[in-house]
């Protein structure tokens, strides 16, 4: 191939590639929490078969998300830790939830089935600070009296990486443990004091199954789909429960969602309601540079919640009451305005 | 050798067997004139562009890092606490984890590669050598995600089954080798890391070596077998010494293979940032490994700027570890000169 041939051609790429860019001015884009991401995706598709109107999602992160917002390189951010009120204040942001999910504890004890285990955030924190060590231990023995735990050392599993899952995980361990908060505390990464760290839900599966008296936690779809041994939780009602989509939309609606979209569901009062529950979320400015980005991503969401329950449940996401949905919707058209102050047409 | 030679010989020769033409260089060089510059130009350039990447990094390293460089300073290298919560960091769990793993591929990987290539250069028999060599080569080609899938479900069950647990019990109480065994005998941890890296490095070491040792004059090898030398006095004698720079650059790209290496670590290493005993078969963690697993949800600020010192530091280490390569080579030389 001689230069001049070679030139031709990387012009040529160049000219697609930028064709490609510039494709459609009704396009958006989004990044942020890799949680959602496969519901994201599935209603990207969908949207774009009923509207022509493409969403490129990136997975890459809440934090790198929260980043890419912040410097306004996306339309829309995506984190599955809700940032506070006054940090969105101070920012211009909004932010609204989008699905529900569940972190699940799982086990792989000998002769345990699902759901046989029982056990309550104050053990589940010790265990993971490394004061209870065996699965004999009386803490465990008490809560579960017809299980027969053996004598061996507990191997506790987490997430290496930084995670929404791990977020929620330690929030519900501080809200119940005392000791945890004092020592550990909560956040995507924190200290952590005992065990082996595997990457992504993956990870931590493949540790759990992988070795015999290890403890780990997923979220709920890993643990369905890989068939694991779940245990039961002692919710705040005092109610052991499994996890499973009416739990987590039992802990859903025991929040005040009304004053709010800052709302953590770990812990939540109801008698069915799943303890370690938690939404995820999508963070917009509320005074846009591209008010008509903005808009579609809202478009897209609307779309989303009125025709994508049917998904979220097929992939183990729980689709949010309807009441909140209602909620959210309200609440754009009070705060996301277009430069001269409107609201922002989203339907 | 150039000396002997006399000091315009073909030159000459030249000018007699084109007797009758003129003197001048090619034509060709007078019809682009620009070419020559051109092609200066571009090797110049592309010389630069690799030194200003370098500087380009280290800068943007340094930068990213300024946050944390300037909260912990220098105590970051020596302080095991990694706390996002607290925003407290300290390095010294990585750094420990990186150098311990690379020294432990390196232990295994040098012999072994050593034996890989003095089997294809001196004893293979000719119809194996080429089946074989490409065989390691390709190791060299695998995915190193897929050493780290492998390592997790395959071969730290049997590591722990039929190796860990046998030390364990063997050296039970014994001081100084018994904390080294001690931990839960799981498969994860520091020696599975370095064992995985081992495999992952010595297709690397291997064929360096086995290219360098096929370079050795087979005159110099055949006088010595002609003195007696049997094949192993021949390697170590004479290919070795001949070839030490091959070998040594061929470790040193073991090595940082080793040090840079972040998927296959990351499943086998436990990734766990407290620094409990020296045990080896407790989970750990290394630079990289943190870098990949922390990096996407580090919030920005001092968690994010402790991750870039990390990498500063890596890249300190491996320059440094070049550094040192080279002047081992250079004492080699010397001594060598001392010698004769």
């Amino acid at each position: 191939m001689t230069t001049l041939q070679m030139l031709a051609r990387i012009t040529a790429s160049l000219a697609i590639a930028a064709a490609a860019f510039a494709a459609s001015a009704q396009d958006v884009t989004g990044a942020g929490a890799t949680f959602p991401a496969p519901i994201y995706a599935k209603w990207a598709d969908a949207y774009n078969k009923a509207t022509g109107v493409r969403l490129n999602y990136q997975s890459i992160g809440s934090g790198a998300g929260i980043q890419q917002i912040r410097a306004r390189t996306v339309d829309f951010g995506a984190s599955d830790m809700p940032l506070a009120d006054d940090v969105l204040a101070k920012d211009g942001l909004m932010q609204f939830p989008t699905v529900i999910g569940g972190v699940v504890p799982v086990v792989n004890i000998k002769d345990v089935a699902p759901g046989q285990l029982k056990l309550t955030g104050q053990v589940l924190g010790d265990i993971y600070l490394g004061k209870i060590t065996k699965w004999n231990d009386p803490a465990l023995a008490a809560l579960n009296p017809g299980v027969a735990l053996p004598a061996e050392a507990i191997s506790p599993v987490r997430r290496a990486d930084g995670s929404g899952t791990s977020f929620i995980f330690t929030n519900y361990l501080s809200k119940t443990n005392a000791d945890w908060k004092a020592k550990v505390g909560e956040g995507t990464a924190v200290n952590w004091p005992t065990g082996a760290g595997g990457k992504g839900n993956e990870g931590v599966a493949a540790f759990v199954q992988r070795l015999p008296n290890s403890i780990g936690y997923v979220e709920y779809a890993y643990a369905k789909q890989n068939k694991m041994t779940y245990a039961l939780l002692k919710n705040k009602d005092g109610n052991f429960v499994p996890p499973d989509a009416d739990n987590f939309k039992a802990a859903a609606a025991g929040a005040d969602w009304s004053r709010t979209f800052f709302q953590m569901l770990t812990d939540q009062p109801g008698k069915e309601a799943w303890p370690i529950s938690g939404a995820t979320f999508i963070l917009v400015y509320k005074a846009p540079e591209k008010p008509v980005n903005v808009a579609n991503a809202l478009k897209f969401f609307d779309w989303a919640y009125a025709n994508g329950d049917k998904m979220a449940d097929d992939l183990e996401y729980v689709p949010l009451p309807a009441a909140v949905k209602d909620l959210v919707r309200k609440s754009w058209a009070t705060n996301v305005k277009d430069p001269a102050g409107h609201a922002i047409a989203w339907k | 050798m150039s000396t002997i030679v006399p000091a315009q010989p073909h030159l000459g020769e030249a000018g007699t067997v084109r007797a009758g033409m003129s003197d001048r260089p090619p034509a060709a060089r007078r019809v682009s004139p620009w070419a020559d510059v051109l092609f200066s130009a571009l090797a110049h350039g592309a010389a630069w562009l690799t030194l200003a990447l370098l500087a380009g990094i280290l800068v943007s390293l340094v930068v990213g890092a300024a946050p944390a460089i300037r909260e912990f300073g220098l105590g970051f290298l020596w302080t095991s606490e990694w706390d996002p919560v607290q925003n407290r960091y300290g390095g010294l769990v990585m750094i420990y984890g990186t150098l311990m793993t690379s020294f432990i591929a390196l232990v295994i990987a040098v012999p072994v590669s050593f034996g890989i290539a003095l089997f294809l250069t001196e004893l293979s028999p000719a119809w194996l050598k080429r089946p074989l060599g490409t065989a390691i080569e390709l190791l060299a080609a695998v995915p190193s995600i897929v050493y780290g899938m492998w390592g997790l479900l395959v071969f730290s069950p049997i590591l722990a089954r039929f190796v860990q647990q046998p030390l364990q019990s063997a050296f039970q109480g014994v001081p100084l080798l018994g904390p080294l065994f001690s931990g839960p005998p799981v498969g994860i941890g520091l020696l599975s890391a370095g064992i995985i890296l081992a495999i992952m490095v010595i297709p690397f070491i291997a064929s360096v070596m086995r290219d360098v040792f096929d370079v050795t004059p087979p005159m110099l090898k055949e006088s010595a077998y002609a003195l007696g030398s049997t094949t192993w006095e021949v390697v170590w004698r004479v290919v070795l010494p001949y070839t030490k720079t091959g070998v040594v650059g061929g470790i040193m790209l073991g090595l940082g293979r080793a040090l840079g290496e972040t998927m296959a670590v990351t499943f086998v290493i436990g990734n766990f940032n407290q620094l409990h005993s020296v045990s080896l078969f407790e989970a750990a963690n290394s630079i990289t490994s943190a870098l990949a697993n922390e990096f996407g949800e580090a919030a920005a600020g001092l968690h994010q700027a402790s991750l870039i010192y990390l990498g500063l530091v890596l890249f300190v280490i491996t320059f440094v570890v070049l550094a040192i390569s080279k002047l081992l080579l250079q004492q080699l030389k010397k001594r060598e000169g001392a010698a004769a």
